[in-house]
C-alpha cells in the first residue's frame, strides 16, 4: 500500500468507475431536482465537493478514535472491548449537519462572492445522501486517512461531473419533442441511465 | 373520532396513486434504486422504511408544538437517526446476511428525502393519528414502486423471483433450464445500475400516463 499511483487509482475509481451517483444512486434527489439549470448545477456540485472533502476525514477521525471496536484504547487499556459503532449513524449525521452550518458561516464571513453563489445550496446538501454515503463507504472499505481524503474529494468530483453532464444534456433537450408525460423526471431518469451506461465503459480501467 | 372516514382514506390512497412519493413528488429515489436488484431486498427495505416513516411522523407530530422552528431540522435528524439505528441493530441481530447485502443503504434511510419531506410537509402540521396514516400511505407508495422495479429487474435480469426468508431468501420461481436451452437469455444490463434507471424511468412514465399528470419544464 502507498505511493502516488495507489491514491490516483482510488481517485479514478471514485470519479469514474464507482461514481457515487451513477453507480451507487446516492444524492439522486438533488441531482434530479437541480439539474434543470446549469448554473445551479455547478453551484451544488462545488458545494458537494467542499463538504465531502471536509466531512469524510472528520468522520474518519471520530470513527477511528471514538467509535470503532477498541478505538478508545488510547484513553485507557481497559477500553479494549468497548464498541460504540451503534452510534455511528447518529454521530455522522450530526457532524455533517454541524459542518455544513460551519462552512456556511465561514463562507458568509470571509467570501461574500462564494457565499452568494454556493450559500443557498449548503443547507440542501446536509441531507444529501451522497455526503453520508461517502462517510459510510469510507468505514466499510476501511480506508486510512489519506485514502479517505482522496476518496472524499474524488466522490465529490464525480458528483460534480455527473450533474454537469446531465444539466447540459437537459439544456439541449429543451427544444426536442418529448412525449408530454415523459417530460421532467421520467426523461431525466432515462438520460441518467444512458450516462450511467457511458460511465460503465470505464469499468475495465485499473491503474 | 372516526378513523376510516373519507379524509383518512384519501391520506392513505393518494400516495399510492396520484401523489406517489417516488414518481410524482420525486422523493427518496436514492435508496429506491440501490436495493432493487432482488425482490427480497426491496421487501425488507420497504418494511424498514414504513417503520421509520410511521414512527418518525407520529413522534414529530406529537412534539410539533414543542420544537422551536429554528432548530427543527436538527431535531428531526436526531429522531430519525435514532429510529434508523434501531432498525439497523434489529437487522444485524436477526437478519445478518440481509443487513450485509443492504450494507450502507439501511443507514441511508436517514437521508431518504421521503422521511424528512413528509415530516416537514405533513407531520409538523397535523395530529399524530393523521400523521401515522400519512406515513403508512407514503411508505406503501414507496414500497409499491420499488417492488415493481425490483420484480422486473430480478425476473428479466437474473431470471429468478426471491422472497425474503432469513438472509438467503426463498426462491419462489426461476426461469426453467429448458428456456435457456431454447435460446432465452437474461438481460445482464438490468442487474447493473443503468438498468435501474431505465426501469424506474419507464415506471414513472407509465404511471403518469395512467393518471394523466404532466410536468411543466
Amino acid at each position: 500500500m502507498g505511493g502516488f499511483e495507489h491514491y490516483l487509482s482510488i481517485f479514478t475509481k471514485a470519479v469514474f468507475i464507482e461514481n457515487i451517483v451513477l453507480a451507487y444512486f446516492l444524492g439522486l434527489c438533488s441531482f434530479l431536482a437541480i439539474s434543470k439549470k446549469i448554473d445551479a448545477s455547478v453551484g451544488i456540485g462545488m458545494a458537494v465537493v467542499v463538504v465531502l472533502t471536509i466531512t469524510a476525514p472528520i468522520n474518519w477521525f471520530i470513527n477511528t478514535y471514538f467509535l470503532d471496536k477498541g478505538a478508545l484504547v488510547w484513553l485507557s487499556p481497559d477500553f479494549i472491548d468497548v464498541n460504540l459503532d451503534f452510534l455511528r449513524l447518529i454521530v455522522f449525521i450530526s457532524v455533517i449537519a454541524a459542518m455544513v452550518q460551519l462552512v456556511e458561516m465561514f463562507m458568509e464571513r470571509f467570501s461574500q462572492a462564494l457565499y452568494s453563489s454556493l450559500g443557498i445550496f449548503l443547507p440542501l446538501i446536509a441531507v444529501n445522501c451522497s455526503i453520508l454515503g461517502g462517510s459510510l463507504f469510507m468505514v466499510e472499505r476501511e480506508y486510512n486517512l489519506t485514502e479517505t481524503i482522496v476518496y472524499g474529494f474524488g466522490s465529490g468530483f464525480g458528483f460534480f461531473l455527473a450533474i454537469l453532464a446531465l444539466a447540459s444534456v437537459r439544456y439541449r433537450l429543451r427544444y426536442s419533442n418529448i412525449p408530454p408525460r415523459l417530460r421532467g423526471v421520467g426523461m431525466a431518469m432515462l438520460l441518467t441511465g444512458l450516462l450511467s451506461m457511458a460511465f460503465m465503459a470505464f469499468s475495465g480501467i485499473d491503474l | 373520532m372516526e378513523i376510516f372516514n373519507s379524509e383518512s382514506k384519501k391520506i392513505i390512497s393518494d400516495p399510492l396513486s396520484i401523489n406517489n412519493p417516488i414518481s410524482l413528488q420525486v422523493l427518496g429515489i436514492c435508496s429506491a434504486l440501490a436495493v432493487t436488484i432482488r425482490l427480497d431486498q426491496a421487501i425488507i427495505m420497504t418494511i424498514a422504511v414504513i417503520f421509520v416513516l410511521c414512527s418518525s411522523n407520529v413522534i414529530l407530530s406529537a412534539l410539533r408544538n414543542f420544537i422551536p422552528n429554528r432548530v427543527r431540522i436538527v431535531v428531526m435528524l436526531s429522531i430519525i437517526a435514532s429510529l434508523v439505528t434501531v432498525v439497523d441493530q434489529v437487522l444485524q441481530a436477526y437478519l445478518y446476511d440481509m443487513s450485509k447485502q443492504l450494507s450502507v443503504f439501511v443507514g441511508l434511510i436517514i437521508t431518504n428525502c421521503i422521511i424528512m419531506g413528509r415530516a416537514e410537509a405533513f407531520a409538523l402540521k397535523h395530529g399524530p393519528s393523521k400523521a401515522f396514516l400519512d406515513g403508512l400511505g407514503n411508505g406503501l407508495g414507496y414500497g409499491m414502486i420499488i417492488i415493481i422495479v425490483s420484480f422486473f429487474r430480478e425476473l428479466f435480469g437474473a431470471g429468478t423471483i426471491t422472497l425474503p426468508n432469513g438472509g438467503a431468501g426463498y426462491e419462489l420461481f426461476s426461469i426453467p433450464e429448458a428456456w435457456y436451452a431454447a435460446g432465452y437469455e437474461n438481460i445482464g444490463l438490468l442487474v447493473l445500475s443503468p438498468g435501474a434507471f431505465f426501469i424506474l424511468g419507464l415506471v414513472i412514465w407509465t404511471q403518469r400516463e395512467l393518471f394523466g399528470i404532466e410536468e411543466g419544464e
